[in-house]
């Protein structure tokens, strides 16, 4: 299998009347052979609903769902050639860990010789082949959740493997290990993965593409550079970057934009805008703290995070958060901020309006 | 780690309980004991006897001890053909009722009636439908030309008792299953789809390793109750025919209140009672055991 | 207002769980409790409550010995990870129980509760159930019910771990406000170092149940006094290195040599383990009068506005950050410069030897 599209899909429980009862709001999308993608939101926008359809266990209330060019929209989870991984592992307690790798391959009567070298081959990989002989139940959560994982795996014939927020229950200080894990596993198999979560490291750091959804809706797809660098929507620039973007009132002439009466240099030129809600946002990254020469600001706090330090401050009455240099010490609250303008951003209504070369 | 503070307040609130428990079962208990070392020939004269009763009841030669040990093994084989019917079959029920709707508690409430019904009800309930000339399932069988007979077959009488206790109890298995079932997540369904598995392997491989520890509650259950039965049988067939279906409990009541001969009556009661103990103890250190050695 | 805890100690099963732990907790500050799953916090914080009585040790509330006090006498409120709260009761009801088990009047219940809420942003919940609400609004009933309380004591343990990030980071904005007039010794429990930077005030690192180090956080951050605190006190996990110095040359695992700068200059000989974070370390470009590591990538982990290089140098393999979105193909060789004028070096038992010199904060 290549790639897997949406073609028109929508979800809703029950007979929807407005927009508001669509769980998942119309979706048209490709997914490609050997990409890694990321359903990235919060926790009711739709990206398990989303996941589920895509898997098979529940049927989309519109729209077709294509692996290939075969209609797949109405075949059962077993028939669509797809591995899952689930919030908290699941394996075969009265089995050993290669049992349970190989238990996929005995029901469909594959000769033992392929499955002990298949079986072996996803250890390897996953790091298992010193647990082959162990019971699973006795494991810890990581090793059980790889063994989830090398179950989908070890079927030659899955084309995609899909993960609902697998690391849930895994130790925090073990997450890094079955990320890398996991990462390497997509390079060495060239499989389509399909991972869903609400924590942005884990999205930006898996993925190739990631899916930021919000209220039902796959609000901007596109790499995690372009998520960051220029948010396509208020929301995406709010949910991604830790913290997120700044948003600020404003009016927005030419390649200027008007906010709390300072004039602020824009990197492009925008055209009369639309009416609407005109804001600019900016990433706390490209606005820098300075004791003089931007735009006069007031000193609220420091945060010191060990590797950088963050300033919140209140530009005329909005607030604003700015990255403080590693070398600038600060006496009292008067300072500065200059706002980097290739990386300020305009939106209308929510939406980002790209304006022309100056 | 869980080190509470500790107060000996407490303890005066357990005083009442104590109280109750010692007039209402240790003080009677008590009088047991003291019947099985005497001898008593009424008008309360009392000449001790030592361990003789005791001695006459492992005494298979002897009348009283040929009655026991025959009633142990029937109270044994009877419990063991109960628990092989009604743990499979409560399982099956298990696995068929429905998990979600409104079909869910109707069903639950209908599989629980018979666990409602008084015992000594449920036994004139079956002595009614077993007889020849009345009962429904005692005339369709002979009718259909099979000899039946409760009151003078021994077969009949004892297939009427095990089909009724399983009538009766298997519920109670099937809906402590159902609870053991509910707790198993979707996903592990959902799981086993996904790896191709039929309905078998989800069954030995998910189901019953879940199931494993309320099974263990189960047989415990089962076993203990079936190993005291009393009022059903009685109701039935009221030990026969001839010693056919004397349990323990039957034949005890007998002795006790029949012949008044307390002495054999207030030793047998004493040795049952330690055998079920016993038993059970043995059981639930066995599987508890297994349980643990399991998890390390 | 002053909770001390004196030589704390808990034995379990004959495993020491709690081991000497000496701490003292002021008001007015938040206090942080920081270390791994499974170090000890909610076991220490069950001990502070009362649920637990200590093995061995003492706990003095302003001088006065509270070890034997039973809970329910105590003066103290508990937030947990997994949102408590009465799932029958309506929200009002449920920031109301503690003072109704206290039998206080009805007009100042009205009056507290509406005040919790109201901190809390939960006055237009006030009559749904918890089920209604979603995991941050629950959490917040949990928090204005502990607060409510207006206890001594205020206990929180991993509070926000449950919460999506972004609530978390809001949630954590608002904590230190909520509590700061309600005049309760505050107890914070995370471990996530970035939040305990975050939260500021008073650090103590928890390491199998030994507290490695207090003080103010950015302190103990930048100067930690052992490898412990060090560790505990870095996400991504801490690089390290052995060396042997020898004079003005100090010699690696695999042999090499690299001369010796920064603190290890001034040290006396011997053996010693080198800790670096991530910003200390890069990858790529040249630097000179830096200890330069060839080695291969071995995956990229992307954050955000920073990407977290992992570098396998041969001796182990080291987390790096480079600022902005980078991209390296596993597999490819990358230079790894440390600068050793940002290095720990801690002696063989653990302790600090050398420290770099002091950064100024503001």
């Amino acid at each position: 299998m290549a790639r897997i599209t949406l073609d028109g899909i929508a979800h809703a429980y029950g007979r929807p009347r407005t927009e508001q009862d669509y769980a998942l709001k119309k979706l048209d999308h490709v997914w490609e052979q050997g990409m890694a993608y990321a359903l990235l939101g919060p926790s009711g926008c739709g990206k398990t609903t989303l996941l589920n359809i895509i898997s098979g266990l529940v049927t989309p209330s519109e729209g077709r769902l294509l692996f290939d060019e075969r209609d797949v929209t109405r075949l059962p989870t077993e028939q669509r050639n797809i591995a899952q991984v689930f919030q908290f592992p699941v394996i075969y307690d009265t089995m050993t860990v290669a049992e349970n790798l190989a238990f996929p391959l005995r029901n469909r009567r594959v000769p033992k010789p392929q499955i002990e070298a298949r079986v072996a081959e996803i250890a390897a990989m996953l790091d298992l082949t010193a647990d082959l002989d162990r019971r699973a139940r006795n494991l810890t959560a990581d090793a059980k959740q790889k063994i989830s994982l090398g179950r989908g795996l070890v079927r030659s014939d899955v084309s995609a493997v899909l993960f609902d927020e697998p690391l849930t229950v895994i130790d925090p200080a073990l997450k890094w290990e079955l990320r890398s894990k996991l990462k390497a596993v997509h390079r060495a198999l060239d499989l389509l993965m399909i991972y869903v979560t609400h924590d942005q490291v884990e999205a930006l750091t898996f993925a190739d593409r990631v899916v930021v959804m919000n209220d039902g809706r796959a609000v901007q797809i596109g790499s995690p550079a372009d998520l960051f660098e220029r948010p396509e929507h208020t929301f995406v620039g709010y949910f991604i970057g830790s913290p997120g973007m700044n948003f600020m009132p404003a009016e927005v002439h030419g390649t200027t934009a008007l906010v709390e009466g300072h004039r602020l240099p824009l990197g492009q030129a925008y055209p009369p805008l639309p009416a609407g809600r005109i804001q600019v946002g900016i990433r706390p990254d490209f606005a820098m703290l300075s004791r003089d020469g931007g735009v006069p600001v007031q000193v609220r706090r420091i945060d010191d995070l060990g590797r950088r330090r963050l300033a919140h401050v209140t530009l005329g009455s909005r607030p604003l958060i700015a990255t403080v240099p590693p070398d600038m010490t600060l006496d009292g609250s008067e300072a500065a901020v200059t706002l980097s303008p290739a990386h300020m951003h305009v939106y209308v209504d929510d939406v980002r309006v790209e304006g022309r070369a100056p | 780690m869980n080190d509470k503070p500790i107060h000996n307040r407490a303890w005066w609130f357990v005083l009442p309980v104590l109280v109750f428990v010692l007039f209402s079962s240790l003080i009677p208990m008590m009088t047991v004991v003291n019947y099985s070392v005497q001898d008593s020939m009424g008008q309360n004269n009392f000449f001790w006897n030592g361990a003789g009763w005791f001695q006459g009841l492992f005494d298979p030669t002897t009348d009283i001890g040929g009655r026991f040990a025959g009633a142990l093994v029937r109270n044994l084989f009877f419990s063991l053909v109960v628990l092989a019917l009604e743990i499979p079959l409560g399982i099956a029920v298990a696995l068929c009722i429905p998990r979600q709707g409104w079909q869910v508690g109707a069903v639950l409430v209908a599989i629980a009636l018979p666990m409602l019904i008084p015992w000594n009800v449920v036994g004139t309930i079956w002595q009614i439908f077993a007889r020849q000339d009345i009962g429904l399932l005692g005339a369709a069988l002979n009718g259909l030309g099979i000899p039946y007979n409760d009151t003078q077959d021994p077969l009949s009488a004892w297939s009427t008792i095990v089909v009724m206790d399983v009538w009766h109890w298997t519920s109670m298995v099937a809906l402590l299953c159902y609870a053991g079932l509910k707790a198993i997540p979707d996903a592990f369904y959902q799981a086993a789809r996904i790896d191709g598995a039929r309905r078998w392997a989800i069954f030995a491989n998910i189901e019953f390793p879940k199931l494993k520890k309320v099974l263990v509650i189960a047989v415990l259950l089962r076993f203990m109750e079936s190993f005291m039965i009393y009022t059903e049988p009685m109701v039935v067939t009221g030990g026969g025919p001839g010693e056919a279906t004397s349990f323990l409990s039957l034949d005890l009541v007998k002795i006790a209140l029949g012949q008044v001969d307390l002495g054999n009556a207030a030793a047998m009661s004493l040795v049952y009672n330690l055998i079920t103990l016993t038993l059970c103890w043995v059981f639930f250190t066995f599987t508890t055991h297994a349980d643990q050695k399991g998890e390390a | 207002m002053s909770l001390a805890l004196d030589h704390l100690g808990l034995t379990v099963d004959g495993i020491p769980v709690i081991r000497d732990v000496s701490l003292t907790l002021e008001r007015g500050t938040m206090n942080v409790l920081l270390g791994p799953t499974l170090a000890g916090k909610t076991t220490l914080m069950r001990l502070m409550a009362g649920l637990d009585r200590p093995t061995s040790g003492r706990l003095l509330l302003d001088g006065k010995d509270i070890t034997g006090v039973p809970v329910r006498r105590r003066s103290v409120a508990m937030v947990y990870q997994q949102f408590v709260n009465y799932p029958t009761l309506s929200v009002y009801e449920n920031i109301a129980s503690p003072l109704r088990v206290a039998k206080i009047a009805k007009g100042e219940v009205e009056a507290r509760v509406q005040q919790a809420a109201k901190l809390l942003r939960l006055e237009k919940m006030l009559d749904r159930t918890p089920l209604q609400l979603s995991g941050g609004q629950q959490q917040r009933t949990a928090i204005a019910r502990a607060l409510v309380k207006r206890a001594d004591l205020v206990l929180l343990d991993e509070p926000l771990a449950n919460l999506d990030y972004k609530l978390r980071e809001e949630l954590r904005e608002e904590l230190p406000r909520i509590f700061a007039e309600s005049g309760a010794i505050l107890l914070y429990a995370t471990t996530e170092p970035t939040e305990a930077l975050l939260l500021g005030g008073n650090t103590a690192t928890l390491w199998q149940g030994r507290v490695s180090q207090t003080g103010p956080t950015a302190a103990v951050y930048r100067r930690p006094h052992n490898i412990d605190a060090a560790r505990v006190f870095s996400d991504p996990p801490l690089n390290e290195l052995i060396v042997d110095k020898r004079g003005a040359t100090v010699t690696l695992a695999d042999g090499r040599s690299i001369p010796a700068a920064g603190p290890l200059g001034d040290l006396p000989d011997g053996s010693y383990r080198v800790g670096f974070r991530v910003d200390d370390v890069t990858v790529g470009g040249e630097r000179p009068g830096v200890l330069s590591f060839p080695g291969r990538v071995s995956v990229t982990e992307i954050s955000g506005s920073e990407s977290f290089v992992h570098v396998d140098v041969g001796l182990a393999t080291w987390v790096c950050l480079v600022r902005g979105v980078h991209e390296w193909e596993p597999g490819a060789a990358a230079e790894v410069h440390v600068d050793p004028g940002r290095i720990f070096v801690f002696d063989p038992d653990g302790r600090i030897a050398g420290l770099p010199a002091a950064m100024e904060t503001v």
